[in-house]
């Protein structure tokens, strides 16, 4: 526990030491405002809520997420600590364990710094608050768990760039599990249950449940599942690729 | 057992290369190990499995009672290890580092700042403390990974060319702080810098294509120098017939002359068995009365014995 909170704090200090928090913070907060104003109408629709910004969301996650997540591993592979690290008393449970939290509560950090949209709203009107908390804790949840599938392909190479597209490319096909366009390709030959536990995968389905104001424990159950399982696979990738 | 380091046979196997085979050596408290081999030989991966960083493919290393395999986080709690090319994290300054290591090898608060400072101030980093590593000279990174590896006080202490980018005074330096601390620990360091097998090492292995092909002493490893024993003399005014005349006397082996201007002429006179020839051959130049202006018994050649023993193995 001490030494994760040691590598968390550390991991989190890293991503405030170089420009990589301040850009991404920067252009974050302005796509979100830049999104929620102009693609989601928050003026047009004449309501007072944030779904025009928590619609966009996972859509800006997509890429800024794995931008996030790929340099945990693939960084310390290439510049060699990860052999400074693994050789220090740490678990490679509590190695991952720490980088992911780093990652979430920056990514948190990030998130909060949208409260003007929700000083905004409440301005203007009355909106429903504890739909809106509800929404943060979707957007927290699929954030933790977009980085959980980040780290883990960051763990698989040493080059951040392919950690960035594959990662984004992966999140995506979960993203999609529920449309046409993944689906199509199971339907043909596929068992129902089948299609059915694919469908069932889709990121967009549980946050949208979220984000009307319904936390469903099954969401919850959905997203700490992706979480466990992609976390579980980077310590045994982290483990089977060391030095190799 | 007495020794802090036992390593049992330890292998590895990258696919079908075998980097390290099946090697065994036993360190002691207050042992200095060099660990030397030619670039590949698999010095670096036998370090690397002996500190829990790569899992050996056989055999294990065993750090006072604790099986690196089995307990891994153990092991690495008594060591401090300085990785090939001591890499850390760029953004980071040494004090923010070295507190982050503290931190992590569960250092208690109010020893962390004592440690620190200590470590900093035996490897004389204290005034770079507060500037991002990425910025240093290499000299200063490498004594930045020194500190971080003895920031607990580690029984056990491997060093991966912990000279290698120093300049000749931050080398003794580096030197002076392996011999201060060796009493109470164990101390392996890779290098292939010879001279320093000499200055710090009490014991040295020498590894070619990852088997062990000599274990020893430093002084034993001269010893099997050709050169051990032999007489290098300096004479000026010698006649031509003066090599023959050291030839004839009794246990030389072969005289090899030089001539260097001047009309002086530096031999070497070798032995034919292993004892100290100084006493005759000063006698005959004495009888011959030439100018002897240097003369001294050679020790053996570290590297001459190193080339032997890492090249023969190979065919």
């Amino acid at each position: 526990m001490v030494t994760t909170l040691a590598i968390c704090r550390r991991e989190l200090r890293a991503y405030f030491t170089t420009p990589l928090a301040y850009v991404f913070i920067v252009i974050f907060v302005a796509m979100n405002g830049a999104t929620a104003f102009f693609f989601g109408g928050l003026f047009d629709r004449g309501q007072a809520d944030m779904t025009s910004l928590f619609s966009m969301l996972p859509w800006l996650y997509l890429f800024l997420i794995p931008a996030v997540a790929m340099r945990l591993w693939a960084e310390e592979r290439k510049s060699g600590t990860l052999e400074l690290l693994m050789t220090l008393p740490v678990s490679t449970t509590s190695a991952v364990f720490g980088k992911f939290l780093a990652a979430w509560v920056f990514s948190g950090i990030a998130l909060s710094l949208t409260f003007p949209v929700w000083i905004t709203v409440n301005w203007l009107g009355n909106p429903d608050n504890g739909i809106i908390l509800a929404s943060y804790i979707g957007g927290l949840l699929m954030a933790g768990s977009y980085l959980a599938i980040g780290g883990f392909v960051s763990a698989l190479t040493r080059n951040q760039v392919i950690a960035f597209v594959v990662g984004a490319a992966v999140i995506f096909l979960f993203m999609m599990s529920s449309l046409d366009l993944i689906l199509a390709a199971f339907r043909g030959w596929a068992p129902i249950f089948l299609v059915e536990v694919i469908q069932s995968l889709s990121f967009l389905v549980h946050y949208d449940s979220i984000v009307r104001g319904v936390i469903d424990l099954r969401d919850l159950v959905f997203y700490f599942s992706i979480m466990g399982v992609f976390l579980f696979a980077n310590v045994v990738v982290v483990d089977q690729k060391r030095g190799a | 057992m007495s020794d802090l380091l036992r390593v049992i046979g330890l292998t590895k196997k990258f696919g079908d290369f075998t980097a390290v085979d099946g090697i065994d050596f036993s360190v002691a408290r207050g042992e200095v190990l060099g660990f030397l081999g030619p670039n590949g030989a698999g010095k670096t991966t036998a370090m690397r499995m002996v500190t829990g960083f790569l899992p050996p493919t056989g055999g294990t290393a065993i750090v006072d009672g604790f099986d690196v395999r089995t307990h891994p986080i153990e092991v690495k709690r008594k060591v401090g290890y300085l990785p090939e090319g001591a890499p850390l994290y760029d953004d980071m300054t040494p004090s923010e580092f070295l507190t982050f290591v503290a931190n992590v090898r569960k250092i208690d608060r109010s020893d962390r700042d004592r440690a620190i400072d200590s470590a900093a101030g035996r490897i004389n980093i204290q005034h770079v403390m507060h500037q991002p590593i990425g910025t240093l000279s290499k000299g200063y990174k490498r004594r930045v990974g020194i500190a971080q590896a003895i920031l607990h006080d580690p029984d056990v202490l491997i060093l991966d060319e912990p000279t290698d980018g120093l300049d000749p005074n931050q080398k003794h330096e580096v030197r002076n702080l392996i011999n201060e601390m060796a009493s109470d620990k164990v101390i392996v360091i890779s290098t292939h810098i010879l001279e320093e097998v000499d200055v710090v090492c009490s014991r040295a292995i020498v590894i070619a294509n990852g088997t062990v092909v000599a274990d020893g002493k430093p002084q034993e490893l001269e010893a099997r120098s050709s050169f051990h024993n032999a007489v290098s003399v300096r004479v000026s005014g010698a006649t031509d017939s003066l090599a023959d005349k050291l030839r004839a006397l009794p246990m030389v082996g072969k005289v090899e002359t030089s001539k260097i201007g001047d009309g002086k002429v530096s031999l070497t006179v070798f032995p034919s068995r292993p004892v100290n020839i100084l006493e005759p051959v000063s006698e005959c130049l004495r009888e011959l009365s030439v100018t002897v202006e240097q003369i001294h018994v050679e020790r053996g050649r570290m590297d001459e014995v190193f080339r032997n023993i890492t090249t023969t193995t190979k065919s």
